[in-house]
């Protein structure tokens, strides 16, 4: 029909049902996509591993939003905004099929928004602050690294919509990867400053990076029935393309312990990093940025205007 | 009656007919998005297929199919999202190509994608780089929609939306929008 304004768009007459606090006109993004679940697949672990994947863009997409109005230039905060969208798209998709796959048929509006901080299951690097653009890129180089190897493999998942999930989000991931990578070499093979601030960026993000690798319960059991991976076995790609990258860049990555998170015991995490994201365990940063994303739907629970 | 193949071929024409209101020189069918469209008596089905996961532009295409469906008369009309195979650039079709081209904005290279999606059993190739890092790889040349130049360069890899780069060509100095490659 199209719309002669932005607010007539908004309009309850023209969008009748959807709650503009969550956005507007958001319809279920799996909507038609046959969601029922293969034979042999485990439904909550399908679920779990959905949140875990979702949480990462959700999380990571919302601090790249908070990037924005402080972008050094408007080409960059375009750039930002785009890749927060698509990781944001990743989102929703990702949690609306955890809601489908545990037979619970919970919204991603009730993932995204009424979920405590422990329920959460981001690697902690996704949630962490940035003291500068600098950090930023150094954050999104290793996250958008990381995710592009394993979306690749998710393409071949028994789930057929975690892999075509993972077949769309692969070519954008592509791309958040390539921009990341030129400033990562503009900035380290820049300037003195610039090269400062890009170590700097490294060192605040080395200590995160071992918790990448390192499998749950739940992703080793998806690995071996053919739908997830295990993320182990994406250090090698990774480490090929960050050896690449940063000699270009003329900077390393510090050698430095992991940021561990609570003691092993009975955690699915039975490695150096011990409970940490992925079994909700978080940084300081996690509640702020949850006291940010949920606060209207919090203060005013299925509002409409 | 009218006859349900009548009825297929206006349900087709109308939601052929949708632009892309974020490029809208391009209709949905234009654009490689409107996978099919099945009539059953007075029900209408349209599948569309999203270009990014993130692309605010489904949800307006999908009512504006879902509109003009109705309008025309189609009691019952159900727009459904297929996710696989994923869209690419390569789906565009030439004319599309010729639209954007015209508008000033220089279509996409092609990826050699098959669009039919790979055939069942065939290893993938591309697991590494989908789309190659350009500090270490760059394609053919984009050429300036309004001279022709192939001696252009990026000059923002996100444009105005994730789907376009800005570029600038530097035998007429003029800037330019480019379709990404996906």
């Amino acid at each position: 029909m199209g719309f002669d304004t932005a607010y007539e768009a908004m309009s309850e007459e023209a969008d009748a049902g959807h709650r503009w606090a969550f956005g507007t006109g958001f319809t279920d993004p799996l909507a038609g996509v046959d969601t029922s679940l293969p034979a042999g697949i485990d439904g909550g672990d399908l679920a779990a591993y959905c949140l875990m994947l979702g949480d990462d863009a959700l999380v990571f997409s919302h601090r790249l939003q908070q990037w924005l109005a402080r972008a050094p230039e408007l080409e960059e905060e375009t750039a930002l905004a785009n890749i927060a969208l698509d990781l944001l798209g990743q989102a929703r998709l990702l949690l609306t099929r955890a809601g489908a796959a545990d037979g619970s048929g919970r919204t991603e509006d009730d993932y995204a928004f009424c979920r405590a901080e422990r329920e959460f299951r981001n690697v902690r690097l996704t949630e962490i602050t940035d003291d500068d653009f600098a950090g930023l890129i150094a954050r999104l180089f290793v996250l958008s690294t990381w995710r592009l190897a394993l979306l690749a493999r998710l393409r071949e998942s028994a789930d057929p919509v975690l892999a075509a999930v993972a077949a769309i989000g692969v070519r954008e991931l592509a791309y958040h990867r390539d921009y990341a990578a030129q400033w990562v070499v503009r900035l380290g093979d820049g300037t003195d400053y610039s090269r400062a601030r890009m170590a700097a960026g490294l060192e605040t993000v080395a200590p995160l990076v071992a918790e990448l690798f390192e499998p749950t319960a739940v992703e080793r059991r998806l690995a071996a029935a053919g739908v997830g991976v295990d993320p182990a076995q994406l250090r090698p790609e990774f480490d090929a393309v960050l050896a690449r990258v940063l000699a270009e860049a003329t900077v390393d990555m510090p050698d430095v312990p992991a940021l561990r998170g609570l003691p092993g015991g009975s955690s699915s995490q039975a490695g150096a990093v011990g409970q940490a994201g992925r079994d909700g365990v978080h940084t300081e940063a996690m509640g702020y940025l949850l006291a940010e994303l949920q606060s209207v739907a919090r203060a005013l629970p299925g509002a409409t205007w | 009656m009218v006859t349900e193949t009548a009825a297929l071929a206006e349900a087709r024409r109308l939601a052929a007919s949708v632009p892309d209101p974020e490029l809208p020189m391009l209709t949905i069918a234009d654009l490689g998005i409107l996978r099919d469209v099945s009539v059953s008596g007075r029900r209408v089905v349209v599948s569309l297929t999203p270009t990014y996961s993130g692309c605010p532009a489904l949800a307006e295409m999908r009512r504006d199919v879902a509109a003009r469906l109705t309008a025309a008369g189609f009691a019952d009309v159900e727009v459904r999202t297929v996710l696989s195979p994923p869209w690419s650039t390569d789906l565009i079709s030439a004319d599309g190509r010729r639209k954007l081209a015209e508008a000033g904005l220089a279509p996409p290279r092609s990826r050699g994608i098959n669009p039919g999606g790979r055939p069942p059993g065939t290893p993938r190739t591309t697991t590494a780089d989908p789309v190659p890092l350009t500090l270490f790889a760059t394609g053919p040349p984009v050429a300036c929609p309004r001279c022709g130049s192939a001696d252009t360069l990026v000059t923002a890899s996100f444009s105005g939306t994730a789907c376009k780069d800005l570029r600038r060509c530097r035998a007429c100095s003029e800037p330019f929008e480019h379709v990404k490659e996906v």
